[in-house]
């Protein structure tokens, strides 16, 4: 299975300027002979490449990844802004806010947040944070960063998909950005954007213009997510280094390796549900439309099915989930593993679990409309798929709770992120057990349950294992360490806040609170949970602030934080941490490392160290893993 | 104001700083390897302590919010969810428990010392297949207790039961009878007409109609005791009918007819003596995004104490084709009124 790639030669760039490969340059001596002849031709060697191509169209996969996450980075604060500006609303119906004033102009005269953009607000929040952060920059930070380094390979497949991948995000972004700021509002009909509502113009203000952009800005969204996607895979697949068998694997690799599957299988699916949404709402086909009358008028439409949508939405829309928790999954695992010193337990039984997990994401998508109306027997198949889904994720929650047992637990920064990640997985992952259920979710469904389930399982989780993987890897991004005083109170605000907001958020969905409500004031059965809202948009605020220390934490380390004078800080067996502190495009100097055993060799060396780094060969007697 | 707040913002950002500054300083004059075993073991008590006030808090927090629950099922059918999803929040509380308590309590137990060995345990099969199948075998009979309510609850409605249509736009409820006849007569979304015809009865081609009692104001009369028929149905956007207090919920599609019953088993008189809130009043929450009115899309529920009651209440009701149609000579509709018509070979056209 293994592949040696040595002779991969790194020329993308030359896609880019027309033939120069100035770009090149940067590669190591041993990479240099490749390109002998282009430095005989333009006898200029040794140059850095120009800024433009270095740190704006740049197609090294760690750069790529930079991008990524500070755009991801941006979004999630806009993002959680947003919370925190209905979390004002709900926490407190009956005041005003100047801030809101401040922020948001007209839509919150006096203080006031009006419902049109309430909605507009909790929109936005979804799917900033569901695509724009944890998708594109989760697996956009985390697949191009650690792919090619952990399977040694000094770049993507295609290094200049890789960047389109990047600007076609970039791309969205804008749009996303854009519709913002238009006068209608941007759109409001949830994250899921569910028609009628979303394809009617009539029936919503964020139906308008709003919607159109939101629109555009997905469909370049999901081209980007393709071709990041193919490029993982195809370069697990293509470019691992002599020795690295799929078996040797790191389990983050395994992971951004089923991500990115999903993602390729899924995204097109909903791209052409929104294609069809785009039809209906612009060229008057009714494809999800049927018998409707609005705004005093009968439309033409007749034979369509808003369902149909739900259906195309959701066969994304569930897998997505996956998409978001499997590199947390992934990088979880391995920090668990490197901070007890010692092995994950039962690799194979993960690698399983995630095979698991990836096809059964697929045949659990109708659990989000039992209550839609369809058949009971169809909803009867998608209860025993949604439960089948508990028994791998059950397998990796005990495999890493044997993976601690009897550890040497070393509680660096990204340690606790781990812990919090596994605790976040398994309390947001036994509700799942409730709303999977549809004899219990007819009851739960689009209630205060649900929001607390997802938060806790695919958010808050999902963030915990994207905090450990910044703080663990970013010795290897910025050759510097983050402060660490600053990470533990990062930690526990984020970890503790978080319980906080969403744990009484389930009591509320058992009592049937429904989700996307403006104001509860007016309702004899939920008014009672005045004071419980407050203090939930309290924890929330405290808990955003919490995150500013995080990103100042971030940026000065950036410049200012501890330089790093280990290559290998944590004591970890993964190939990244044999490159050098500081690694050029090519990733290694000299020749790629071959590797001789698996990822997970934490035992002792023979020599005083207590783990064994995947490219040392076996020792005399020893058993290949 | 708004420069108040910069400057709050601004002095943040110099504190959090500040704090890294001095915390690097620190471990410089302590010594790294100092610093990092004491921050271990610091850590490690907070976890432990994590999950010691978390357990409490999260139980103190359970007991305090009881009487803000909802009360006992109103339907027969909401009382098997009821014990159902007690026995789900056992079950998982169970697990819930233990494995939280294993992953503190190892972090803690195993945290990192001088003497510590780490246990070199790549993989146990047996262990791996013990805990497969474990949550396999209770994921199953959590799929046949689950998949007996689901098929009792979406079971063909009983022929007795009172058959009702529910119909959401944007943002009310409105709620049709049938009269006299027991049958609800075709609907046309062109015939819509917000000014005398709402729901868009066609009164030509189906005289069943012309009995039927249009409720505007969201209120959904039935009787304690008897199967309740939802027919459901949208004018405009998907809505949905949330009966939290029967534990039901369905959409309401536009287009598309969708339906439940149940079985209402406790008066709203009764539920008030319950509740001991004199105010206590069944709700109709919508329960799916349909616009800026959403949260305000309000219904209620009267349940009757018996038959004889609820006749009473229907005697009061003028069908809707009277109020609009009937005393008015340019009447588009045909003139014989509110005769009651029971023709089975249409009984079929609701569907």
């Amino acid at each position: 299975m293994s592949t040696q790639n040595e002779h991969i030669v790194i020329d993308g760039p030359n896609l880019v300027h027309g033939g120069t490969s100035e770009v090149d340059h940067n590669v190591h001596p041993n990479d240099r002979d490749r390109h002998g002849a282009d430095d005989a031709l333009h006898g200029h060697a040794h140059h850095e490449p120009h800024f433009i191509f270095k740190y704006i169209f740049s197609q090294d996969h760690k750069y790529i990844a930079k991008q990524f996450l500070i755009t991801g980075m941006v979004w999630a604060i806009i993002g959680a802004l947003m919370s925190v500006f209905f979390r004002l609303q709900l926490g407190w119906p009956d005041k005003n806010f100047a801030i809101l004033e401040t922020f948001l102009g007209h839509w919150a005269k006096g203080g006031k947040l009006s419902p049109e953009f309430y909605y507009a607000l909790v929109t936005m929040h979804g799917t900033i944070l569901i695509f724009f952060v944890l998708t594109a920059g989760l697996s956009g930070t985390f697949a191009n960063f650690l792919i090619p380094l952990q399977v040694g390979a000094r770049d993507m497949a295609s290094p200049f998909m890789n960047m389109l991948s990047y600007w076609f995000f970039f791309t969205a972004s804008v749009v996303m950005f854009c519709s913002l700021f238009v006068q209608t509002g941007p759109a409001s009909g949830g994250w899921t954007s569910y028609p009628p509502l979303s394809a009617i113009r009539e029936a919503s203000l964020g139906s308008g213009t709003g919607m159109d952009l939101w629109l555009i800005a997905m469909a370049l969204f999901v081209v980007s997510t393709l071709l990041g996607g193919l490029n993982y895979v195809s370069t697990v697949l293509n470019m691992r280094t002599k020795g690295m068998s799929m078996t040797r694997l790191p389990l983050t690799v395994w992971a951004l390796f089923f991500t990115a599957i999903i993602g390729i299988l899924s995204f097109p699916v909903l791209l052409s549900g929104f294609v069809l949404l785009i039809f209906d709402r612009n060229f008057g086909t009714s494809f999800y439309l049927s018998e409707i009358f609005i705004n005093g008028r009968a439309l033409p439409h007749v034979g369509g099915s808003p369902i149909l949508y739900q259906h195309l939405f959701w066969f994304l829309g569930h897998p997505e989930v996956y998409i978001i928790m499997l590199p947390g999954m992934g990088i979880a695992s391995e920090i668990l593993s490197t901070n007890s010193r010692k092995p994950i337990f039962g690799y194979f039984a993960m690698v399983i679990s995630l095979v698991g997990i990836t096809v059964l994401s697929f045949l659990v998508w109708a659990h989000h409309m039992f209550v839609s109306g369809m058949s009971p027997f169809l909803g009867s198949i998608f209860v025993l798929m949604t439960l089948l889904i508990a028994v791998p994720s059950a397998v990796k929650t005990f495999n890493w709770l044997t993976t601690i047992w009897r550890g040497k637990l070393r509680f660096n920064v990204p340690m606790m992120f781990a812990i919090g990640f596994v605790s976040m997985f398994i309390s947001g992952g036994l509700t799942g057990i409730f709303l999977g259920n549809s004899a219990l979710d007819i009851h739960l469904h689009d209630t205060y349950f649900v929001i607390a389930h997802f938060h806790l399982v695919m958010g808050v989780s999902a963030f915990m294992g994207m905090f450990a993987g910044i703080y663990h890897w970013f010795p290897k991004m910025f050759g510097r360490q983050m402060n660490n005083t600053l990470g533990y109170i990062h930690f526990w605000l984020t970890f503790i806040g978080a319980y906080l907001i969403f744990w009484p958020m389930h009591y509320e969905g058992i009592a049937g609170m429904p989700r996307r409500y403006f104001d509860y004031s007016a309702w004899e059965s939920f008014k009672q949970f005045e004071s419980l809202n407050s203090f939930i948009s309290i924890c929330a605020i405290v808990t955003f602030f919490a995150q500013l220390i995080f990103l100042v934490n971030f940026f000065a380390s950036i410049w200012k934080g501890k330089k790093v004078t280990d290559p290998n800080p944590w004591g970890s067996t993964t190939l990244e941490w044999t490159t050098p502190i500081k690694p050029g495009h090519g990733n290694w100097p000299g020749e790629i490392p071959t590797v001789y055993r698996w990822a997970y060799d934490y035992k002792d060396d023979g020599n005083g160290n207590d783990f064994v780094p995947q490219n040392v060969p076996l020792r005399e007697g020893e058993e290949a893993h | 104001m708004s420069f108040i707040i910069f400057a709050l913002v601004a002095l943040f950002f110099v504190i959090i700083y500040q704090i890294a500054k001095a915390s690097e300083y620190a471990t410089t004059l302590r010594g790294e390897d100092k610093v990092r075993a004491s921050t271990n073991k610091l850590m490690a008590w907070l976890l432990l302590a994590f999950l010691v006030l978390g357990m409490y808090a999260a139980w103190h927090f359970h007991e305090s919010i009881l009487d803000k629950m909802l009360p006992v099922s109103a339907s027969a059918e909401g009382r098997e969810y009821d014990s159902m999803f007690k026995a789900t929040i056992i079950l998982t509380g169970i697990v819930f428990f233990i494995t939280q308590t294993l992953l503190f309590w190892f972090a803690f137990r195993y945290q990192s010392t001088e003497k510590r060995k780490p246990y070199f345990y790549p993989h146990n099969n047996k262990l791996e297949l013990l805990w497969t199948t474990i949550p396999a075998i209770v994921m199953a009979v959590l799929v046949m207790v689950g998949l007996k309510n689901w098929f009792l609850m979406t079971s063909p409605a009983p022929a007795s039961a009172q058959v009702v249509e529910i119909v959401g736009k944007q943002f009310n409820w409105l709620i049709r009878y049938p009269g006299a006849d027991g049958e609800l007569g075709r609907r046309n979304f062109r015939l819509i007409n917000d000014a005398n015809n709402v729901l868009g009865l066609d009164y030509k081609g189906d005289p069943r109609n012309l009995d039927d009692v249009v409720n505007q104001s969201g209120e959904l009369h039935i009787v304690k005791g008897r199967p309740v028929k939802l027919i459901i149905g949208s004018r405009d956007v998907i809505h949905d009918v949330g009966l939290p207090h029967f534990r039901y919920k369905m959409d309401a599609v536009p287009g598309i007819t969708t339906t439940i019953w149940f079985t209402p088993t406790v008066s709203t008189e009764e539920m008030k003596k319950i509740t001991k809130n004199p105010n206590f009043v069944y709700e109709i929450s919508c329960d799916q995004l349909c616009g800026k009115g959403h949260y305000s899309m309000r219904g209620t529920v009267i349940v009757h104490d018996t038959q004889e009651e609820f006749n009473e209440w229907m005697r009061k009701q003028t069908p809707d084709y009277v109020t609009n149609f009937a005393n008015k000579p340019a009447s588009p509709a045909p003139a014989n009124q509110a005769a009651p018509v029971t023709d089975s070979a249409k009984k079929t056209a609701m569907k």
